[in-house]
């Protein structure tokens, strides 16, 4: 559904991304593995338009039987209209407004007042601590919680593709656990994930596929099973032991 | 010194305050959500005292669809700064923007003096909103009475438009994270024009009410309301709307209540007072009464 042709990718006049391709298939979940300053997070932030890259395409299928489209130079709200929603790193959750304000601007594309309603309270189910604590300010919640709260808002705007950068950073472990197992579940419904992760060990665990990004090139991918095989991928990313 | 006397200095800061207020919310949602000062604000209300007087006076069009078209007229105005200046700078650094809204600010002075002449001219009201209340030892104009009504009208009614609709939450969210608004698929050039025009229309109403309030106009009046007015917004925190206004309300009653309570000899120094109230409040609280620390915007 989403294919990635050789992007290349300047960060003020920094060279980040030199020559990217990647490809996520439907319903697939692909993780993205690299060292810091890899390119993970610039290669996050082109695929849901606010960064533009220079030449190479990103061809992006909505669903099954519509056509291709190129959107390597649409802008974010078009991207977002189109089905791809992307949790930043730091989450980015709007602090200031309540938690349920939160969730109804992921929707803020969408008209349909029923099925928005619908999807809220499926994700308040998914989070209960949401919906105790829809009129808080978002600001006012956990690290954990606002993690929650940043992956409801994404799944508000009803993705195709759901972007993931580092849902995992600065929380603990058993609440990691449990945000991977939700991550799973959000799968099997039908959207499919790309992840960046710095843990590899759970991404690998999660993921069908995965990419390892070098100084801004692929330099390696397959099937996760492969990968957390590869004597490389251990040694750099999983701590050599597995 | 009667309670009366004091009742008659709080209403007419009251008056002041108001409209320090209206021109203030613009300052601080303007830099809300783009983290820049518009210095040619000010000249808005310039504007707006402009528009009321040619609409008003010379053409005799009635009352409220004077308010309303300068409130339009304001918007409009702003909607111009916004496209014409500040979009085409946009990411560019903070002196930038800075700058040519000062350059703005200069442009829309002189060719005030260009095509109306600096000559002040006489800006007075009908008898109906000249009319003098009497309410115990309290004396005030019919239109001192309109301007605080609508003044509290008009920000009861942008508190609802910013947290009360989804345009208002949009604006929210932009002004606090620009990039995750705009993956939530806001259009950002849309709710900053937002933020552009209701805060310009309400600096234009602002000025068909110093214009009623003092009775002369001039292409160069805009000054010290703006500069004012941008006290007001940093004193209450700029960037807060709530701020903005408990700024204006805060500086309109301490300059009138300075004016009026000290001895005569000191009224002269009014505009020192209002600095020196700045700087106070400023020692004891860095980031205004309402302020939040604000990440700067590149």
């Amino acid at each position: 559904m989403l294919k990635i042709d050789d992007i290349h990718v300047y960060r003020g006049r920094t060279y980040v991304l030199q020559g990217v391709s990647l490809e996520v298939g439907r319903r697939e979940i692909v993780a993205l593995i690299g060292a810091n300053g890899a390119g993970k997070t610039t290669l996050l932030r082109t695929i849901s338009g606010l960064l533009r890259p220079k030449k190479g395409k990103i061809l992006f299928q909505p669903d099954s039987q519509s056509q291709e489209i190129d959107i390597s130079g649409a802008s974010p709200e078009q991207i977002v209209q189109l089905g791809i929603s992307h949790c930043p790193e730091g989450r980015g959750i709007f602090s200031r407004l309540s938690v349920l304000e939160n969730l109804m601007i992921g929707a803020y594309l969408r008209k349909n007042r029923n099925e928005i309603l619908d999807d809220y309270n499926s994700i308040c189910r998914v989070f209960p601590i949401l919906k105790e604590r829809e009129d808080q300010a978002a600001g006012s919640l956990s690290g954990g919680e606002q993690e929650m709260l940043a992956i409801g808002r994404a799944l508000m705007s009803r993705p195709e593709l759901l972007i993931l950068d580092e849902p995992s950073l600065g929380l603990g472990p058993i609440v990691v656990e449990s945000l991977f197992q939700v991550l799973s579940e959000i799968n099997s419904r039908g959207v499919t994930i790309l992840l960046v992760e710095q843990n590899a060990i759970m991404a690998l665990d999660l993921a069908h596929r995965a990419y390892v990004l070098e100084t801004g090139r692929v330099v390696l991918y397959g099937t996760s099973g492969e990968l957390a095989g590869n004597e490389d991928v251990q040694k750099a990313y999983l701590g050599g032991i597995v | 010194m009667s309670g009366g006397y004091i009742a008659q200095q709080i209403v007419n800061g009251l008056v002041l305050g108001s409209m320090y207020a209206l021109v203030a919310i613009g300052f601080s949602m303007i830099y809300g959500i783009i983290r820049l000062i518009n210095f040619a604000h000010g000249d808005i209300v310039m504007i707006g005292a402009f528009v009321t007087l040619g609409l008003f006076q010379t053409l005799g069009i009635p009352f409220p669809v004077v308010a309303l078209a300068v409130l339009t007229a304001g918007g409009i105005i702003g909607i111009m700064i916004e496209r014409g200046t500040f979009r085409p700078i946009r990411g560019a650094p903070q002196v930038t923007g800075f700058i040519a809204s000062l350059g703005i600010s200069i442009m829309l002075q002189n060719l005030g003096v260009m095509f109306l002449t600096a000559q002040p001219r006489n800006f007075s009201f009908p008898d109906y909103l000249q009319r003098v209340i009497k309410i115990g030892a309290v004396t005030f104009r019919t239109i001192d009475a309109v301007i605080m009504i609508s003044a509290f009208c008009l920000m009861a009614l942008l508190m609802f438009l910013v947290h009360r609709t989804k345009l208002g939450m949009a604006m929210r969210a932009t002004a606090e994270n620009i990039d995750m608004a705009r993956l939530m698929g806001i259009n950002i050039n849309r709710t900053i024009l937002s933020a552009f025009a209701m805060g310009s229309a309400l600096a234009g109403i602002a000025g068909l009410m110093w214009g009623g309030k003092f009775g002369q106009i001039d292409p160069l009046l805009g000054f010290v309301p703006g500069l004012k007015s941008f006290v007001a917004a940093v004193i209450g925190g700029v960037g807060s709307i709530p701020g903005a206004i408990l700024g204006g309300y805060i500086l309109g009653l301490s300059e009138v209540l300075f004016v009026g309570l000290l001895p005569p000899v000191y009224s002269a120094f009014r505009d020192a007072f209002v600095f020196v109230t700045l700087i106070l409040i400023l020692l004891i609280l860095p980031n205004g009464i309402f302020g939040k620390r604000i990440e700067d915007r590149p």
